[in-house]
């Protein structure tokens, strides 16, 4: 299992879920409608460290952040 | 990376760094203070930061501050900040000015740009996300 985490305004609890890859998580993100405004402006963490690529691949207690656009000062 | 609930006692922390400074023989010091604007209505700017990815993203700035010999400083409010308070103050600290002129202009587009922080309108003691005034991180988008 790892757990995907929406951070700042998304306003959404965390979720756990099965995936092998951010391609998964990606896929089932989907699936969710109250998400559909987010997924295209967010960036991803895995782990706490920025990441770009769907082909990374996950393992149990895995922790992904997602992040909305940011505006800080 | 200094981090405070509330707004920056700017003095305070502008002189610190400063004492911390004086023997570093740094011949520039370039501060830059970021004050909450009375427009809108807004009685106050509120901010969330998320404290793992920011400091990641503030240590590669220092380093690539280092490489030019120079040192980046930054302090940020968390929460409720009113306006005409200050929320986010930073400096670079450089042997010469041009380095740090160069660097407080880079450092700060880039602050706005990537560390992951929220900023909401406060109106009526409500906090309404300033999703007009955000921009997407580097990479956003991989999970669309």
């Amino acid at each position: 299992m790892i757990k995907v985490e929406f951070l700042g305004p998304i306003g959404k609890a965390p979720m756990e879920m099965e995936a092998a890859t951010l391609a998964d998580v990606s896929a089932k993100l989907k699936e969710d409608s109250t998400l559909t405004q987010w997924l295209d402006k967010c960036a991803v963490a895995l782990n706490d460290t920025m990441v770009n690529d769907l082909s990374t691949a996950l393992k149990d207690g895995d922790r992904v952040s997602i992040l909305p656009p940011v505006c800080g000062g | 990376m200094e981090l405070y609930n509330g707004p920056l006692d700017t003095k305070e922390i502008f002189g610190r760094w400063l004492d911390e400074q004086a023997e570093s023989n740094y011949g520039a010091y370039i501060p830059f203070v970021g004050t909450i604007r009375a427009e809108d209505d807004i009685e106050a700017l509120s901010f969330d930061i998320y404290k793992p990815v920011l400091q990641q993203w503030f240590d590669a700035w220092q380093e690539k501050a280092k490489a030019l010999g120079a040192v980046v400083k930054m302090a940020h409010s968390i929460g409720d900040v009113p306006v005409h308070t200050s929320s986010y103050v930073s400096a670079v600290f450089s042997p010469k000015r041009r380095v740090a002129l160069e660097l407080i202009d880079e450092f700060v587009e880039d602050f706005k740009a990537n560390a992951p922080i929220w900023k909401y309108d406060v109106k009526n003691g409500e906090r309404i996300y300033a999703a007009d005034r955000s921009t997407p991180m580097c990479g956003s988008g991989l999970l669309a």
